[in-house]
């Protein structure tokens, strides 16, 4: 069991961790989230490094560190920290709306190779996706049964969130559509009543100024 | 007892689940996987992503423009050799599904180069092979339960429910965009017209009166 299983371990760590994208170094991703409140976020990332002289990425380079910075919908910083070339970060949404998640690298040897190219594995899971099942079946012990339960429990208790969340956006949006509706109403007469007014003012300005010429 | 000998099956049972699970969480967990994800796509940008899919794995990417411009984006995927599987132009919402028929790294990229300076905010989901089973186990001979059946078609139309939702959510989110925008414009709009409507009006008055002010001088020279 203990070789074989090793050996899986290594070629899933060197492996794929999904999806991954390329980034220059002084570049920064930011990634939106728009999620309920009290949702939990957990992200998994893997940086590589570009490296010339051999034109391939390095598996793994030690030193090289990602900052990892999220902004909640009023634009408050919830989490600014520094992690390491693997990382790990986990936040919970208190306000309902838009997360912004901002990564970028800030190796200062990295200016070194110029022009140096990151490859980052990256993988978000929001709400119950990132709940891990094996991992609660082992801690509380469940059956299969408790465990199937457990799970349609959680994704039950996650579209309840999203309802509640949207109802809140639906009435943002109304709020929007009546204020719109208001000014268009406000504006339009304030335009005809200007219109009315500098027409009046007009006519009399030009009246006493041609009596005033004797032309009429 | 039978209490007694109930809590020691149960044990025993703990106690064998926990050394499978042990084992389970050092095997790889298949290749599947779902990744979304909302960014931000600047003017005139082209952004790309990646993954290593192996042969014979159904994945599906689709795509949605929440927020930007007339909300449309070209997307582009692309195998391990470079052939275009799917390209389209100035698309607002698609899905596409296929099934991967050669091992490499294939690539999808989004791009806004035709915009020249609305940002766009895009959101995909992309989905390769099926989800993990709740329990991997390996000795999965016997046949579901009726209580387990049950559950799994359950959880079956709940990620439906879900999925709707999310799409919902992005229209959503694309019809308050649109919203928003409108209620700005109404406001710049209607204060800039009632300024024009005030200088025009002034203007046409002096400008009137300066006509009828030089006349006198001119008017007596026409016979030269």
């Amino acid at each position: 069991m203990g070789r074989p299983a090793l050996l899986l371990l290594a070629l899933c760590a060197a492996g794929a961790r999904g999806l991954y994208f390329h980034i220059g170094e002084t570049e920064k991703r930011c990634f939106i989230e728009e999620i309920p409140d009290e949702t939990m976020v957990i992200g998994n990332y893997r940086t590589q490094m570009w490296d010339k002289q051999k034109e391939v990425f390095l598996p793994s380079t030690p030193g090289l560190g990602m900052h990892v910075e999220v902004k909640d919908p009023e634009g408050k910083v919830v989490l600014s920290r520094q992690y390491g070339s693997d990382g790990r970060f986990t936040f919970t949404s208190h306000t309902p709306g838009d997360h912004q998640i901002c990564l970028h690298s800030n190796s200062t040897r990295m200016a070194l190779f110029a022009g140096g190219r990151l490859r980052v594995h990256l993988d978000i899971q929001v709400g119950e996706h990132a709940n891990n099942y094996p991992e609660i079946a082992a801690k509380d012990k469940l059956t299969e049964l408790q465990l199937r339960a457990r799970q349609l429990l959680d994704q039950v208790e996650q579209i309840q969130k999203e309802q509640d969340y949207q109802r809140y956006r639906e009435e943002r949006f109304r709020l929007t559509s009546e204020s719109t509706n208001q000014r268009v109403l406000w504006w339009s007469i304030a335009q005809t009543v200007i219109l009315i007014l500098t027409g009046i003012w007009q006519m009399r300005h030009l009246k006493s100024f041609f009596e005033a010429k004797k032309l009429v | 007892m039978p209490g007694l000998g109930s809590a020691q099956r149960w044990a025993a049972a703990a106690g064998r689940w926990g050394c499978r699970l042990l084992a389970l969480l050092l095997l790889v967990p298949g290749p599947s996987s779902a990744s979304e994800i909302t960014f931000e796509l600047p003017d005139n940008a082209k952004q790309c992503f990646y993954e290593d899919i192996t042969q014979g794995t159904k994945c599906t990417l689709e795509f949605q423009v929440i927020t930007g411009g007339h909300y449309d984006v070209d997307c582009r995927l692309e195998d391990p050799d470079g052939n275009v599987l799917y390209k389209e132009m100035k698309k607002q919402y698609d899905s596409f599904t296929f099934t991967a028929s050669k091992n490499g790294t294939y690539k999808f990229c989004f791009s806004n180069e035709f915009s020249t300076f609305t940002h766009k905010t895009v959101y995909f989901d992309f989905q390769v092979g099926e989800d993990p089973p709740l329990f991997p186990s390996e000795n999965r001979v016997s046949a579901l339960t009726q209580m387990e059946s049950a559950c799994v078609s359950i959880h079956e139309a709940l990620k439906s429910v879900i999925d709707y939702q999310t799409h919902f959510r992005l229209r959503e989110a694309q019809g308050r965009s649109r919203a928003e925008d409108l209620n700005t414009r109404v406001a710049y709009w209607s204060v800039g017209e009632a300024l024009i409507l005030l200088v025009v009006s002034i203007g046409q008055v002096f400008l009137l009166k300066s006509f009828f002010s030089d006349k006198r001088t001119t008017t007596t020279r026409v016979g030269s």
